[in-house]
């Protein structure tokens, strides 16, 4: 039996595994994917308070090793469903493919993940051309037209960046101006290797012989007409959303899959606490969710020890 | 086994004509989730003797990810004689590689 189980190993997760395995709780964080979250792609934080600069792959990898160091478990298992043990029926058992832990309590810290394409067939070209991260795979595109969805800080800053390595940068918004602020925007607007699309949204993808993307095609919701762009990449920045479907019926979200909770981290199940990006909350950052983690981890020992008295 | 780092001149002799399967792990040292992908492609090959493991710079060999269609880091391709047989795109976690070895 676990005092407390954590899903998800990003920022808010390890936080709360630094705070639960200081205070000798029994803490085992569970991840599905790569340890770290989001920022892994981040080529440089420069806003976390007290380290001037790190690289996001090199931040995760301090926070893994601490939180493992202070003897919390962390194990790669994808959890599927949290439902009351039957045991006692004030325990939680947090169900993945292959096992199951039974614990007092549970810290959701699932993150976001990025909004995908919601034309047919979109998610085909993934690896084929069709990617969410141009600090990534943007240097396969050296010298070749791609396109840029969105029309946030990260679209901005990501047809940025292709522009000093790509042909031909198409950035397509669905709205009249770019919602990125400050000079960024401007700059890029600016840019002779950039066009941008206003009040245009994806179409379809076509693709070449062998699967991979070789045109995009863009409905102007204006003059209604619809253009066809050649491009062998496409960067999809159109936001980012919660995965919380797991968690359906066992704890309350808003109509946008946020789960619901306030700066207390609790949530409408007793004994499930919340931390990060996946809460409904107005500022999602580094800072934020390392807090959250602190906070709904402290709840979750309270509720622990009472539980022990 | 241990992981070496091959490029594309020693590409023939160290994969298509290699006997047993070889999983090549095509990488960038500037991608943070090629970065998280290191050890757990080391631990692999420390526990499957069975397969050979190598890795791939991708700024120093364009040629080969032009041939393989590499356009995402890190790319995970499991070769069998030669041929490709499975590929994954993006960090792989451990049951990952045991799917893609199954």
């Amino acid at each position: 039996m676990y005092d407390v189980v954590i899903i998800g190993a990003g920022t808010a997760g390890l936080s709360a595994g630094i705070y639960c395995a200081r205070a000798n709780m029994k803490t085992l964080v569970l991840e599905g994917n790569m340890y770290g979250g989001q920022i892994v792609n981040s080529p440089k934080i420069e806003n976390y308070p007290g380290i001037q600069s790190i690289s996001g792959f090199e931040y995760s990898t301090n926070l893994y090793n601490q939180t493992k160091s202070l003897g919390a478990q962390i194990l790669t298992k994808k959890v599927l469903k949290v439902e009351r043990s039957e045991n006692s029926g004030f325990e939680w058992k947090v169900i993945t493919a292959k096992e199951e832990f039974e614990t007092h309590t549970v810290i959701i810290a699932t993150g976001l993940v990025h909004r995908k394409p919601d034309v047919p067939g979109a998610l085909s070209f993934e690896g084929k051309g069709l990617s969410y991260c141009a600090t990534c795979d943007g240097a396969f595109y050296k010298g070749k037209d791609v396109v840029v969805f969105g029309g946030g800080n990260t679209a901005v800053a990501d047809a940025m960046f292709l522009s000093n390595y790509c042909n031909k940068v198409h950035l397509v918004h669905r709205r009249d101006t770019l919602r990125a602020t400050g000079t960024m925007a401007d700059t890029v607007l600016e840019s002779d290797n950039v066009i941008f699309h206003p009040n245009c949204v994806l179409n379809s993808i076509k693709a070449d012989e062998n699967g991979k993307v070789s045109s995009v095609v863009i409905n102007d919701k204006v003059d209604g007409n619809s253009y066809e762009l050649d491009v062998k990449g496409i960067f999809m920045a159109i936001g980012q959303i919660p995965s919380n479907e797991i968690f359906e019926g066992t704890v309350d979200m808003d109509d946008a899959g946020y789960i619901i909770a306030d700066e207390n981290c609790l949530t409408s199940a007793e004994g499930i606490f919340v931390a990060g990006d996946c809460r409904t909350k107005n500022v999602r950052q580094l800072t934020t969710a390392a807090s959250d983690g602190a906070v709904a981890a402290i709840a979750a020992i309270e509720k622990v020890m009472a539980g022990r008295s | 086994m241990a992981v070496k780092h091959i490029n594309q001149d020693d590409w023939a002799s160290e994969v298509k004509e290699c006997d047993k399967p070889v999983l090549v792990d095509f990488y960038a040292t500037w991608c943070g989730p090629c970065q998280m992908l290191g050890p757990v492609i080391e631990e692999f090959a420390d526990t499957h003797d069975e397969i050979k493991v190598v890795k791939v710079e991708t700024d120093e060999n364009q040629e080969l990810c032009e041939q393989y269609d590499i356009m995402a880091v890190p790319t995970v391709i499991l070769f069998e004689k030669g041929e490709v047989k499975v590929r994954h795109e993006g960090f792989a976690s451990p049951d990952v590689l045991e799917d893609m070895c199954r």
